[in-house]
């Protein structure tokens, strides 16, 4: 379990985190929600002991985190934000890397690495060196790195940013099956589609706080299943939401110009909640 | 584990760029033989030896220095700035003074090869000088040191343009200042006591004396043991600020 207490965390004078308080219970899929700049990141780097906290606690599996608790960082796999493998090493040697600096036996390693490299579909590129790989094929070895030491825990942050289509549904479904195996995730993202389709639950995070909580389906019904689009006077597009489609299309109705009814996403629940809190 | 964890990352990319490595370090001990030996010729004497005798120590410690600064100072920039892999130390479970030690120490191994490169060179232009085990330690020192050194300045930078003005204001000048070419009697009292702070000054001395006269210049091997533990200490502290 993944506990954050009363979390602060400021530079200069801009709190990046602002008094965040969480829970993770095991095999739990989290999803970190919010804008760039909302404090995602200082919070992951926090939970990796990378950053420490101004005010607050922040508790994994029963021990506290800190730079130098060991063995809770051999419970934690982490994908950074940014591709951050060997260049100069193959595939298969980033893996071994990885593995030996969690002081794995060279034997697990073998197995471990054999298995990842099946997993991620990146058996017939073991022997490329990294420099060569294509983004998609960076981000599978980034995921297959953080699983080689077999964490509990995941920390994943931004885990398909910047690849195609057909490599974030790839990173998705091993994803999936990660969480399956009953490894607890924790996950930011700002792509909504993303924390709809695979998080069990979602924090929405804005400005560095947490304001919201729930499953995407709860969230999603506390403003209405439906939504009405509409461009008001050509000029700007409005959203209103509605619990139940007649409503919505009663409303509709009233409408002038062109307009959509859809199902509400969890960008609408972001956009709605973060004008709220605006407002 | 981790020491040798590191080491192994070293020898991988190493073994990868074998040849492109080993063709740079050539280059200038094959300059300093042409210049220095076919240039100036063997009619030269410094201190009672022979130009050549008396100038290959200093270049051994010259390009130990410049070789294992250089090795560990773009690895580590690199891997922190540009490829951000230095991150995953951070993060996995490893103590910074290994983490520390394990790039020294493939930095140091990379100014070992360079010497025994240019003393290859000497010998292929005729000149052999006198190696023994102390020799060999004071040139893994002398790596060792600067290896340290250039951890440290790695860890302290925050744009690669940086490392170039480290280069400028601190490896350059060693290295035309420490008697590695010329002798330091000539110099002014002031200017050659500030030369003798500096740590390749102590190499040099130690590795002439050797080759030279077979003297061993015990106070210099302190210093430089200094050297080396200072620049330790600062690398470990440098990493630790880099995780908060």
């Amino acid at each position: 379990m993944v506990e954050i207490k009363s979390v602060s965390k400021s530079y200069d004078d801009v709190k990046a985190v602002d008094n965040v308080s969480l829970i993770i219970p095991d095999a739990t899929f989290m999803g970190l929600l919010g804008p760039n700049g909302a404090g995602k990141t200082t919070l992951i780097r926090m939970l990796l002991g990378l950053i420490d906290s101004d005010e607050g606690r922040m508790v994994i599996d029963g021990e506290d985190v800190s730079r130098d608790n060991h063995s809770l960082k051999k419970k934690i796999g982490v994908v950074p934000q940014h591709i951050n493998l060997d260049k100069e090493l193959s595939v298969k040697e980033n893996l071994i890397f990885s593995g030996l600096l969690y002081k794995m036996e060279r034997q697990l390693i073998n197995k471990r690495t054999s298995e990842l490299l099946e997993a991620m579909n990146l058996i017939r590129v073991k022997d490329r060196v990294c420099k060569h790989l294509s983004g998609g094929m960076k981000r599978k070895l980034m995921i297959a790195k953080a699983l080689i030491h077999d964490p509990n825990i995941i920390f994943l942050d931004e885990p398909s940013v910047g690849i195609d289509l057909k490599a974030r549904r790839e990173i998705w479904d091993i994803l999936k099956r990660m969480n399956s195996a009953g490894k607890t995730i924790l996950m930011t993202t700002h792509y909504i589609e993303e924390a709809e389709y695979l998080c069990d639950k979602v924090s929405l995070m804005n400005d560095g706080k947490i304001f919201y909580c729930d499953t995407p389906m709860n969230l999603i019904e506390m403003i209405g299943r439906f939504t009405v689009e509409y461009f008001e006077n050509s000029l700007e597009t409005k959203f209103k939401y509605f619990k139940t489609l007649e409503l919505a299309k009663d409303f509709a109705s009233k409408i002038n110009d062109k307009y959509t009814i859809r199902d509400t996403t969890l960008e609408d629940v972001f956009y709605s909640f973060a004008n709220r809190m605006v407002k | 584990m981790e020491v040798l964890t590191i080491l192994w990352r070293e020898f991988v990319f190493f073994k990868r760029r074998f040849w492109k490595i080993t063709s740079a370090l050539i280059v200038s001990p094959l300059l300093y033989m042409v210049a220095f030996g076919w240039g100036i010729g063997d009619n030269l004497v410094v201190e009672g030896s022979n130009y050549m005798y008396y100038i290959i120590p200093g270049i051994i410690a010259l390009t130990t220095m410049r070789s294992s600064f250089g090795a560990i100072s773009m690895r580590v920039s690199v891997s922190r700035l540009h490829e951000k892999s230095f991150e995953y130390y951070l993060i996995a479970p490893i103590s910074m003074y290994l983490l520390t030690l394990g790039h020294i120490l493939s930095g140091a191994l990379r100014g070992m090869y360079s010497a025994i490169i240019i003393i290859l060179t000497a010998f292929v232009f005729g000149i052999a000088i006198k190696i023994n085990l102390l020799f060999i330690f004071v040139c893994f020192l002398n790596s060792l040191l600067f290896a340290g050194l250039g951890f440290f300045a790695a860890m302290m930078i925050n744009t690669h343009y940086d490392m170039n003005r480290f280069t400028s204001f601190i490896i350059n000048p060693m290295s035309f200042l420490c008697g590695t070419f010329f002798s330091l009697r000539k110099m002014p009292y002031l200017i050659r006591s500030f030369i003798e702070l500096l740590p390749l000054t102590h190499s040099t001395r130690i590795l002439r004396a050797i080759a030279l006269n077979g003297k061993v210049e015990v106070f210099s091997i302190l210093v430089m043991l200094v050297y080396a533990i200072i620049f330790f200490i600062l690398s470990v502290k440098a990493c630790y600020e880099e995780a908060v």
